[in-house]
């Protein structure tokens, strides 16, 4: 398992794809307050581009940027090399960008057929009489499913019932079927456990093999490295870090999720107060060990 | 059952790709007695059994056809106001001002027919629109303000009473309205809301059909219809609907409207039934509908529920109410029936929705 998500993103993409979302020197004000300010960021068709940062770093508000829930009020959104406005998350949507949100959006207590199709049911016959495709959803539901390698067998149980990774799976599927060019997932993994993340994981490369591309939020380097193709680190709304993932290793990622900067100089600050004693304390270099020997064998 | 649950959500092995692998064993059909259990109707139509054989045999006059007729008009004219109280409550909200509501629709008929002198059926269609509007005005309310539909509603419901009754004051110097019965148009309208027809011996009001067309009609739309599915979906989780672009605000008006056509319905089958109205009336009535709706088997919180079940509900009203009766019992104990039915409805529902999304 660990194997097939640590391969390298499929060489069948083509290179010279041009980015489906681009940010160029984008920013957002709420009032006085600077959320966001000078990201540059694109999106290509077949890669994951992922973005870290710690809470408060500005991950929502470039999510809500790009999904047409919030309007950017500096630099500019590119969606097929043009400038964009969206105005409602449908915009969005209509131009091929789906969101799976951290709460997924999904009504716990419906069938998972009818979630799947929630706001964009088929139906067949003449208007007094429009009455729900219920064959040719629950059929199609199945067949998409299936493709993302999820097997239900009875699509009629209520969807609260799937473990939150199979939830994030018919998440991810339904976005895809619904033409989604770009999906971008908000911290998928952050409620998950250690196998249930796996699985989202591997769908997660599964959509990018499958053309679209991927913005995948996390504050998990080492979920990040593996499925990654270029990492973008936000700091206090500002981009940190923008590297390909061969400009960068998980060792140089954590240490700019972990603020090793800031780590120093807390040690710098720590050392003038008495009592603590800093020798004890790691080097700036270090901060990543402790962590870093952990997920890979396992995840 | 919880082991191959638990198996499920520690997912080790890879997905088998493509749809040639029919089943992976990650995931087991529910058991027959837990998907019927899962319905929510399910708990109240044993119930309804249970009361009506109860009163079989405890009452002797219960086991006559007219008898039961009698229990059917009953339980019809709490039924029809349940079914839309039903389908607001699936949608996640409720109407306290539904009981009122009944009447003031009524008032507005009688009045605007007999004050202005016209046929009643002027009446009956300016008592529609007031309807409807109230309930527009609740649900617009409810969506502009962001306030739980308790305290609208609440409002609406006092504003209502103390108009219905302080207007026909004013009008009529009386607080009931004047007969309407030798005006123009009334013995249509008569035919429409409260006429009976005979099944052998047996008289039968027409709002029984009435009733179980409603019924139908509802359960059709809830479970067959994309409306339905988003009455559904605005209950069980706003905000989700919202994203995946289900127009919630359109769909929780509209239920109010719906309930604003219910209360005309029965306003109407009350104003032809007795010619007049008394303007005090309806107070109290809006929670014996919400409790047919939550005996039926809706989540006070929405998202679950089935129009099938508030008709049973609205049945073991009706047969409680007038089996009290036939069975020579002091009517008072009718509330306390009422209470314990809701508590015990409301336990099971709580007890059905844990068994049907444990995993």
């Amino acid at each position: 398992m660990t194997t097939t998500i640590e391969t390298q993103p499929a060489e069948t993409v083509p290179e010279d794809g041009k980015p489906v979302v681009e940010l160029k020197a984008t920013g957002k004000s709420y009032g006085n307050i600077r959320a966001l300010h000078g990201v540059s960021l694109s999106v290509h068709p077949g890669k994951v581009t992922c973005v870290l940062g710690d809470n408060g770093a500005g991950k929502s508000t470039l999510i809500k940027i790009i999904s047409g829930l919030h309007q950017h009020t500096e630099g500019g959104l590119l969606v097929d090399g043009r400038p964009v406005h969206f105005s409602t998350p449908r915009e969005a949507l209509d131009a091929g960008i789906a969101t799976v949100y951290q709460d997924l959006a999904v009504v716990p207590l419906m069938p998972v057929w009818r979630n799947f199709f929630l706001g964009s049911e088929m139906t067949k016959g003449p208007w007094p009489l429009r009455r729900l495709d219920i064959e040719t959803m629950k059929k199609t539901a199945d067949e998409e499913l299936r493709n993302m390698g999820i097997v239900l067998d009875d699509l009629e149980q209520p969807i609260g019932t799937l473990s939150g990774g199979q939830r994030q799976c018919v998440a991810i599927a339904r976005a895809v079927y619904f033409g989604a060019r770009v999906l971008i997932l908000d911290e998928p993994t952050a409620a998950l456990g250690v196998k249930q993340s796996g699985v989202v994981l591997k769908y997660i490369a599964m959509a990018r093999d499958r053309g679209l591309g991927v913005i995948f939020i996390t504050h998990n380097p080492h979920h990040a490295y593996m499925v990654g193709d270029h990492f973008s680190v936000l700091r206090l709304g500002t981009l940190e870090l923008s590297a390909s993932r061969d400009e960068v290793s998980l060792e140089e990622l954590t240490n700019h999720m972990a603020g090793g900067a800031e780590l120093a100089a807390l040690k710098h600050e720590l050392a003038q107060v008495s009592g603590v004693d800093t020798e004890e304390l790691p080097e700036e270099g270090d901060v990543t060990t402790p962590a870093a020997t952990a997920p890979d064998g396992s995840a | 059952m919880s082991m191959t649950q638990q198996a499920a959500a520690a997912v080790t092995t890879p997905p088998a790709p493509g749809p040639g692998t029919e089943k992976d064993g990650r995931t087991t059909e529910r058991p027959l007695a837990i998907r019927l259990l899962a319905r929510p109707e399910i708990g109240v139509f044993l119930g309804a059994v249970a009361v009506w054989v109860f009163f079989l045999i405890s009452a002797p006059p219960v086991r006559d056809g007219g008898s039961m007729a009698n229990i059917l008009y009953q339980s019809s004219t709490i039924g029809i106001m349940a079914l839309p109280v039903a389908l607001l409550m699936i949608g996640g909200e409720f109407d306290l001002s539904a009981g009122v509501g009944v009447i003031a629709s009524a008032l507005t008929a009688s009045m605007v027919a007999y004050q202005l002198s016209m046929n009643v059926w002027v009446g009956v269609i300016v008592a529609l629109v007031a309807s409807l509007g109230i309930g527009f005005l609740n649900g617009w309310l409810l969506m502009r303000t962001g306030l739980p539909s308790f305290l609208v509603t609440l409002g609406t419901f006092l504003i209502l009473q103390g108009v219905n009754l302080a207007v026909t004051k004013l009008i009529t110097g009386n607080v009931a309205t004047d007969d309407i019965s030798d005006m123009d148009g009334f013995s249509q309208a008569k035919a429409l809301f409260s006429s009976s027809f005979d099944v052998g011996v047996v008289q039968v009001k027409i709002t029984v059909v009435w009733w179980l067309a409603f019924a139908a009609l509802a359960t059709w739309v809830l479970l067959r219809t994309k409306y339905g599915n988003w009455i559904f979906a605005v209950g069980g989780n706003k905000d989700s609907a919202r994203a995946v672009g289900v127009p919630v605000a359109f769909t929780k008006i509209s239920l109010f409207m719906l309930v604003g056509f219910g209360a005309w319905f029965v306003g109407m089958h009350q104003l032809f039934a007795f010619n007049t109205v008394q303007s005090g009336e309806g107070v109290g009535q809006e929670l014996i509908y919400i409790a047919a709706a939550v005996i039926g088997g809706c989540l006070l919180t929405g998202g679950s529920g089935s129009a099938i079940g508030p008709v049973f509900g609205a049945f073991m009203f009706g047969m409680v109410q007038q089996g009290i009766v036939y069975a020579g019992w002091n009517p008072d104990w009718f509330k306390a029936f009422l209470g314990v039915m809701l508590l015990g409805a409301t336990l099971i529902n709580l007890w059905v929705s844990r068994a049907a999304t444990r995993r």
